[in-house]
């Protein structure tokens, strides 16, 4: 068992507080709706696209901090990103999470602000929690509306 | 286990006996002694039902019902003690009248599927209520739906409470079925069931009641409730997992076709027609969970020994002591203020959702539940995603409840 402080960091603690790009995109057909049966945590996910680039992502909902603040900061992260490069970011993040890849020097470089979610490798059932809004994005961006969930 | 013994030992020696009885509770968890208050999900198992579990595998383990040899006759004999020992503690009438099943779940299953669709027609009403467990809400949704049946169902108010006048309200003519658990899950409410077996049979339905929680709370005694079918499940029970019981009136069990076909629920198999095997048999398809019924009837025995009136009344102080430490805390809301609860303590807090709050918690040794509990209605009535619970048995104590206060202010000290 590790420091819950390593669980929940600074950064985790005030995306929590104070989520960023709360709210929702009106009339966007690019959206999607994530559960986790397990919490009965909800969220939406909402985006712009501007050609194959994310303009804009939003979300809102209820979670605990670990999938609030997980939301917020993949809203700041994916912003300007294409779709192409959020499928391989979410790819390489949720890998980390389940234990795939290592999490070296190499791999925190390349998840930036991410690397402070990866101490819920240390509390398997909370895994969801950090993945909920980026299986959402990833409906949202195909166009799966809703039954998005962590199961 | 001497009953005799304890009963003038102060409340803490008491408890403290208790708590001997039981392995698990001497595990430090995190580095912290471990205190187990999600007896709501599953209870614990005295050292008696550890042992009798074993003693089945390492001295008879066998199948029963068909052996010729010793080893199947004592399993046989040891299975059937645990169905007769499940009869008294449970006041049945007879052990025809007491079914094995994996759990309250399967339980209720069987009913809906075998009473459900051999009774219910288009234009049937089964009446359940808002605080209900998905498992006494899905299956009628199930076998409503086949049939053409109308789920009507029970509003609760917001201490978590139904009205009695709610209910005299939505029963009618066409009311077969009430199926209403006796204690909630989710709020601690405790239902006036034997009121509402009342009315229900002045309307002709019967009642199932689902005693998941409350088997290990209440003392229950079926001549008394009067209640048609009752559904609980070992493992609340300081039993073993898969197993439960339903307990259904004899005539009405008699008059219900079997639910699932296959070895020991028949009396003779011809392709052109079978014929089924006596009560409670004709429910019981294929090997049971032998020493898990076993067992069961140890921890029942067990229960019986403490005393379940001794339990109820441990367990009050407890709950209202944790409810009224509870309500001292800035920002925290109970979830169920019901008159009549027991044993369970559910609420929310102001920046914290329960889930951070449970990992929290367990860093410090304590387990409580964090999430809706298996009843989205109650979670959707009261406008929350989840929320945190802490159930109580027994063996907990005074300190423990200060031990989960300690760990909710460093949580909200954590994220305050
Ligand atoms: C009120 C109630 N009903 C039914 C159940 C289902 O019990 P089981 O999962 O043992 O079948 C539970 C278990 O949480 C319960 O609390």
């Amino acid at each position: 068992m590790m420091d819950l402080r390593e669980l929940y960091q600074d950064l985790i603690v005030d995306h929590n507080k104070r989520p960023r790009n709360f709210g929702k995109i009106d009339d966007t057909t690019y959206y999607a709706e994530g559960f986790n049966p397990l919490c009965g945590d909800q969220l939406t996910v909402y985006l712009n696209l501007d050609g194959d680039r994310i303009s804009k992502v939003t979300f809102e909902g209820e979670g605990c901090a670990i999938s609030t603040a997980s939301a917020s900061m993949m809203t700041e992260i994916l912003t300007g990103k294409t779709m192409a490069e959020a499928d391989e970011l979410f790819e390489l993040f949720h890998q980390v999470l389940v234990g795939e890849i290592e999490l070296d020097d190499d791999t925190t470089l390349q998840l930036g602000k991410l690397a402070v979610l990866t101490g819920v490798r240390a509390y398997p059932s909370r895994v969801k929690c950090a993945t909920l809004a980026w299986h959402t994005c990833q409906g949202a961006l195909h166009k799966q509306h809703d039954g998005i969930s962590t199961e | 286990m001497n009953s005799t013994a304890v009963t003038d030992l102060n409340s803490d020696d008491q408890v403290a006996q208790w708590r001997a009885d039981f392995p698990i509770l001497k595990t430090q968890v995190n580095g912290h002694p471990l205190v187990y208050l999600d007896n709501g999900a599953t209870t614990q198992k005295p050292q008696v039902v550890i042992d009798a579990v074993s003693h089945y595998y390492e001295n008879t383990n066998s199948n029963i019902h068909r052996g010729v040899h010793q080893l199947s006759e004592l399993a046989t004999a040891a299975y059937e003690n645990g169905r007769e020992q499940v009869r008294r503690f449970i006041g049945a009438a007879s052990v025809k009248e007491v079914v094995f099943t994996r759990g309250t779940t399967e339980s209720i299953n069987l009913v809906a599927n075998s009473w459900g669709m051999a009774n219910l027609k288009a234009g049937d009403e089964v009446l359940v209520t808002e605080m209900e467990h998905h498992s006494n809400i899905v299956p009628w949704q199930m076998v409503t739906e086949r049939t053409g049946a109308l789920l009507k169902v029970v509003p609760i108010n917001d201490a978590g409470e139904i009205s009695l006048d709610d209910v005299r309200g939505l029963i009618n003519d066409r009311t077969r079925m009430v199926a209403i658990s006796q204690l909630s899950n989710a709020l601690g409410t405790i239902n006036p069931v034997k009121e509402v077996i009342e009315m229900a049979h002045q309307a002709g339905a019967i009642v199932l009641v689902d005693g998941a929680q409350a088997i290990a709370h209440i003392p229950v005694d079926m001549a008394d409730l009067n209640c048609d079918f009752y559904a609980f499940s070992g493992h609340k029970i300081f039993g073993p997992t898969g197993t439960g019981v339903l307990y259904g009136k004899e005539a009405l069990l008699e008059a219900m076709p079997p639910w699932q076909g296959g070895g020991d629920m028949i009396r003779i198999v011809r392709f052109e027609k079978s014929t089924w095997n006596d009560l409670p048999y004709k429910f019981e398809a294929g090997t049971p969970n032998i020493a898990g019924g076993i067992g069961l009837g140890v921890a029942l025995d067990y229960v019986s020994d403490v005393g379940l009136e001794k339990i109820a009344a441990h367990e009050t102080e407890l709950l209202n002591y944790a409810s009224r430490k509870l309500q001292e805390l800035p920002g925290l809301k109970l979830i169920g203020t019901a008159k009549n609860r027991a044993s369970i303590a559910s609420f929310v807090l102001d920046q914290l959702h329960a889930h951070d709050l449970g990992t929290i918690l367990d860093s410090e040794g304590i387990a409580i539940r964090a999430g809706h509990h298996c009843a989205m209605p109650v979670m959707q009535h009261y406008g929350v995603a989840a929320t945190a619970r802490a159930s109580f048995a027994f063996y907990n104590t005074f300190s423990e409840v200060d031990r989960l206060m300690d760990g909710l202010n460093k949580a909200v000290e954590m994220f305050g």
